[in-house]
């Protein structure tokens, strides 16, 4: 349905040239190799004079003067490029889960669900893995959750330096899981004897003795629970961050009505506040459950792929890329992504209903 | 009223424990980078260094980094400019121009943020080796700006969420079009939520690992798989590692120390809705 049409030469003359550029370039462009300091940019060169094109013809479009088309057609690559490489990515990875692929040169040979089924019934890491993963997951939720929650009610006590100590709970954040893998395996070296060192050095210069061990290579299943402590110490601030901002947009009524009525300091917390967190706690649980089911680089850089430390991320990785097994990759790739869609899509759909209210 | 001051001591007591666990990685990092060589020693960790500090580890931590430090400044710096500017314009397209399905397109890309990425990585693979865009940077920049449109957006799009229409509407008045309105009005509002998804997105693709070691080979390694490697390799000394660390994590840090604000307010968008 066109609204109204404003021809305007100057624009025209844009468009036209617009188009005019991007076709010259895209022929050029596939005939000819472009090379920018040694990298190869042909493919980005016909992006952008694609680009260019399209730009061109957003020209014309938005002579049409019909916004809500204009605005679609702003939006076009953007959905087209989410388009390909989220849901036409899943939908190819999913093919290949159900195919024989194995080797490099593809097979899309039908198995059905064999794969994943040899993945559950079949094989011992994968079970190691999945165990891994949920033994992560749980003590790495329960452990930020605490210790965030926690950290949040000290600094809310209004002391001297709240902002230094924030600052100093929050910067693990901003550090890469792999520099944190890194620092954290050399903190819990479990050497013993003469060559000690690392955290365990501490305890036994403090006569902690009993406190001395052998961290993440502590036999199975239980190495795996020391992992949690890197992760745990790069993200409790952000935890903490979450439920300060909570507790601080809690109104100082509440409380003071709470204080009225002859609420103690700690039953102002257990009763009013802790409450009053909950939609905070859902958002944290989602943020971090997510994090920790696709748990990839700090595993790597902590456990240098150590078969009693596996993840399905570390198992999809080497049996794709070094085992060439891309049909049990892509299953165990599609696995990852059914556990976090069962977490986050609930919370999505509920975000959208609640926007449509709006 | 004492029972009170004991309470906030205990606190103080509390917190200061907990920072100094919190900083005691840096510390060691800190403290092995300033050893000579001759002093580092698996039993001497914790010590201070004897006869003032040296340098020598950074040196030749540095060495050892730096061409994936440079290959890590040409993936991050256009990285994150252009997804900035996408960002930017679908936040604005998808919150002031909301037409039918609008909320469920956003969702839609929204998802994209929570994927695993080991579930789309063997066709990415394909088809960048497909598009010849396999194994060096500017592929990688590609995939850093596509998987950081819906981190963008949300920024952007609760950003300008909460500006009033009856700016736009003015602008409207005075004859600007939708594109015109963008360029005039919100653009120039937009600066705090710029430097907010700019420096997220810094930090973001400096720290990736999974991208940047499947899709780049070795001459292209950014810092995060150099660092890998150098922690895997039986060749390198431990102290020269610590110090590599330090220099790998320097420009987040110096980003989060100097900036840190904006980081916070990336993180609190990435988190929570509204």
């Amino acid at each position: 349905m066109l609204r109204s049409f404003k021809l305007s030469p100057p624009r025209l003359i844009l468009a036209i040239l617009l188009t005019l550029i991007g076709t010259i370039s895209i022929y050029f462009l596939s005939n000819t190799k472009l090379s920018i300091a040694g990298s190869n940019f042909t493919s980005i060169g016909l992006l952008v004079s694609g680009l260019i094109f399209y730009a061109g013809i957003l020209v014309i479009v938005a002579m049409f003067e019909d916004e809500t088309v204009l605005s679609i057609s702003l939006l076009t690559p953007s959905i087209i490029a989410v388009a390909i490489f989220v849901y036409g990515f899943i939908g190819w990875s999913i093919r290949v889960s159900l195919s024989k692929w194995k080797g490099l040169n593809p097979d899309f040979t039908w198995v059905g669900l064999q794969q994943y089924y040899n993945l559950f019934n079949n094989d011992q890491r994968f079970i190691i893995d999945v165990r891994n993963t949920g033994m992560f997951t749980v003590g790495f939720i329960v452990a930020c959750l605490i210790i965030g929650l926690g950290l949040a009610i000290l600094l809310d006590q209004h002391l001297k330096g709240e902002s230094l100590f924030r600052s100093i709970f929050l910067f693990p954040m901003s550090i890469s899981f792999i520099a944190s893998g890194v620092v954290w395996g050399w903190l819990m070296n479990p050497a013993i004897g003469n060559r000690i060192t690392g955290i365990n050095l501490i305890f036994q210069s403090l006569g902690l003795n009993s406190l001395i061990s052998l961290w993440h290579s502590t036999p199975m299943p239980w190495g795996m629970a020391y992992t949690i402590i890197p992760a745990v110490w790069q993200l409790s601030g952000f935890t903490m961050a979450l439920y300060l901002g909570g507790i601080r947009s809690i109104s100082e009524d509440i409380r003071e009505a709470a204080r009225v009525d002859g609420a103690s300091e700690f039953q102002i917390y257990r009763y009013v506040i802790l409450p009053m967190l909950q939609p905070v706690t859902l958002s944290a649980v989602i943020i971090l459950g997510h994090m920790s089911l696709k748990i990839f680089d700090l595993i790597v850089a902590l456990g240098n792929k150590d078969i009693r430390l596996d993840v399905p991320g570390i198992y999809m990785w080497t049996t794709t890329f070094d085992g060439t097994n891309y049909a049990r990759g892509a299953a165990i790739g599609i696995l990852m992504l059914v556990s976090v869609a069962i977490l986050v899509v609930p919370y999505l759909i509920q975000n959208m209903r609640t926007e449509t209210e709006i | 009223m004492n029972r009170r001051i004991a309470l906030k001591i205990l606190f103080y007591l509390i917190l200061i424990a907990l920072a100094l666990v919190y900083l005691l990685p840096v510390y060691l990092l800190v403290l092995t980078g300033l050893k000579p060589f001759n002093q580092v020693d698996l039993k001497t960790m914790w010590s201070l260094p004897i006869g003032g500090f040296h340098i020598d580890n950074f040196i030749a931590g540095y060495k050892q980094l730096a061409p994936n430090i440079n290959n890590s400044l040409m993936m991050v710096i256009p990285e994150a400019l252009l997804s900035a500017l996408l960002g930017s314009f679908n936040g604005y397209l998808l919150s002031k121009w909301k037409f039918r399905g609008s909320n469920l397109i956003f969702s839609l890309i929204l998802f994209g943020m929570f994927i695993p990425y080991q579930s789309i990585l063997i066709p990415l693979v394909k088809f960048m080796q497909y598009i010849k865009l396999y194994g060096d940077i500017p592929g990688l920049v590609l995939v850093h700006i596509i998987y950081g449109i819906p981190i963008t957006t949300l920024i952007f799009r609760n950003y300008y969420a909460g500006i009033g229409t009856e700016i736009l509407e003015s602008g409207r008045i005075d004859g600007a079009s939708l594109m015109g309105l963008y360029r005039y009005i919100m653009f120039p509002l937009s600066a705090p939520s710029f430097a907010v998804v700019i420096i997220w997105q810094f930090t973001q693709a400096w720290n990736e690992f999974l991208f940047a070691v499947i899709l780049t080979n070795q001459s292209h390694w950014p810092v995060t798989v150099a660092l890998n490697n150098l922690a895997g390799s039986q060749l390198v000394q431990w102290n020269v590692l610590m110090a590599a660390t330090l220099l790998a994590a320097l420009p987040t840090l110096l980003v989060y120390i100097f900036l840190g604000r904006f980081f916070l307010r990336g993180l609190m968008a990435g988190a929570l809705k509204g």
